[in-house]
């Protein structure tokens, strides 16, 4: 496969690098069993530019997927750079005859993406008291762009209902997933417009440089039209705090820094009570996701002894839904 | 009680033989022996404390409900009352029983698991 990946980024080397630019290191990152991330640089006249290509080597079938097409998350990409986001900025949409298929190219920023290294790394102590309030005004920039065509909306009780599904699917019986369904259910906050989101803003999906703290959000692909609280009650899901519970936005600052920021860059006012609702939410999504990893390993889809685990971490979003509860959410 | 070895004895062993090979593994297996070795400490908690943890947890959900039964029979009929609103947040030792049953739960799993601070904390 890295042979068909080179060839075809060897047809594009001029455009993206002008008249005799070469493609060098290319090297796969990651992937899963739909979507592939390499690293390469392209050399040329202008010097050496290291990018980042993002291709679906599976069939992408927009009805049943929860990720947006490569073509909306470029746009989405473009959209956030427009209200002044920190992105990746997109620098080549494939087109049919590229021969990449479903791709797209975008300049690679350096960082670190890790959660754990950034809430916990001494060279991030500078920075880190500083982040929550830069994630507040970056949802704002991002909840005030112009959506490209194409996204799906979902409110709570939409989001609730489709993981209700799932969960009723897996023939699990969670007493503390249960009440926290029914619950949530009861307590959904009024509607309100819904705005663009980025669907999974978290610690893990923000590359953070020691210095100027959130360089780029990355990861378009669960965007989607919502609740603004939605991406503010996700950042603070304790799963993503990395071991510092005790620092509820990412594992790096207090719900107050988020909130100010948000409304300092122009986002409109969003108690708390909202964002922990979405918070809890948040929590009881990732419990069933947490189910549905076990259960692909349970019916056979997947042999690794990686999805059996993940079972194991249903009971981490259990005690954290009891004390949400607890609480009083 | 099968000894020579014990199966806590045998974990052991498995455990020291995956962290004894780990270093010479590709990044992706390394990952996975990680993850191993992680699932071995979750069997052998569960080996020493699973017992004490489900018989306790069947009394408390046997008090909650005023009813026996064993723990699978009295989990199924708790989520039966919450799913029909029988039972919320605001039924009285409700969220001390989940809460406490989870605390166990969650030693055997992940005992270094930082959870949601509680309000007064």
């Amino acid at each position: 496969m890295q042979g068909e990946v080179f060839e075809a980024l060897k047809g594009l080397a001029p455009t993206l690098g002008g008249e005799g630019a070469q493609i060098a290191d290319l090297q796969r990152l990651s992937g899963g069993a739909s979507m592939e991330t390499w690293a390469f640089a392209v050399v040329g006249g202008r010097g050496r530019e290291e990018l980042i290509l993002r291709r679906r080597s599976g069939p992408f079938d927009p009805e049943a997927a929860r990720s947006v097409s490569l073509e909306i998350e470029a746009a989405l990409i473009t959209a956030a750079a427009a209200v002044g986001a920190p992105v990746a900025p997109l620098v080549h949409l494939a087109r049919p005859q590229d021969g990449l298929g479903e791709a797209h190219i975008t300049r690679r920023i350096s960082g670190e993406t890790l959660g754990r290294k950034i809430v916990s790394d001494p060279r991030f102590d500078a920075v880190r008291p500083s982040l929550a309030r830069q994630c507040g005004a970056i949802l704002a920039q991002i909840h005030s762009a112009t959506p490209p065509a194409g996204l799906k909306t979902v409110d709570a009780l939409e989001e609730l209902a489709r993981y209700e599904e799932v969960y009723r699917s897996s023939g699990a019986e969670r007493p503390i997933l249960e009440l926290a369904f029914q619950h949530l259910k009861k307590h959904a906050p009024p509607p309100r417009p819904a705005v663009l989101l980025h669907g999974d803003f978290r610690n893990g999906n923000l590359m953070v440089d020691p210095e100027q703290g959130v360089a780029a959000v990355l990861d378009w692909e669960l965007s989607h039209m919502g609740d603004p609280a939605e991406d503010l009650g996700w950042i603070c899901v304790n799963s993503w705090r990395f071991g510092r519970s005790d620092r509820p936005v990412g594992g790096f600052g207090e719900y107050r820094d988020l909130l100010d920021g948000y409304v300092a860059a122009g986002g409109e006012e969003i108690p708390l009570s909202r964002v922990l609702y979405w918070q809890a939410l948040g929590s009881l999504k990732w419990g069933v996701m947490c189910l549905m990893m076990y259960a692909s390993y349970a019916n056979g889809t997947e042999v690794s002894v990686e999805r059996p685990m993940i079972g194991r971490r249903v009971s981490e979003t259990e005690i954290d839904l009891v004390t949400l509860l607890e609480n009083g959410l | 009680m099968i000894d020579h070895p014990r199966a806590e004895e045998l974990l052991d062993a498995v455990a020291g033989w995956i962290d004894s090979v780990r270093s010479d593994l590709n990044p992706r297996d390394a990952f996975l022996a990680r993850v191993a070795a992680n699932a071995l400490s979750v069997v052998r908690r569960e080996l020493l404390q699973g017992g004490a943890a489900e018989a306790v947890a069947t009394q408390r959900l046997s008090e909650l409900l005023g009813r026996s039964g064993s723990l699978a029979e009295l989990n199924s009929d708790l989520c039966a009352r919450l799913g029909e609103g029988a039972m919320d947040r605001d039924t009285p030792g409700l969220l001390a029983a989940l809460k406490a049953n989870i605390v166990d739960q969650i030693a055997i799993d992940q005992p270094n698991y930082a959870p949601e601070p509680g309000r007064a904390a």
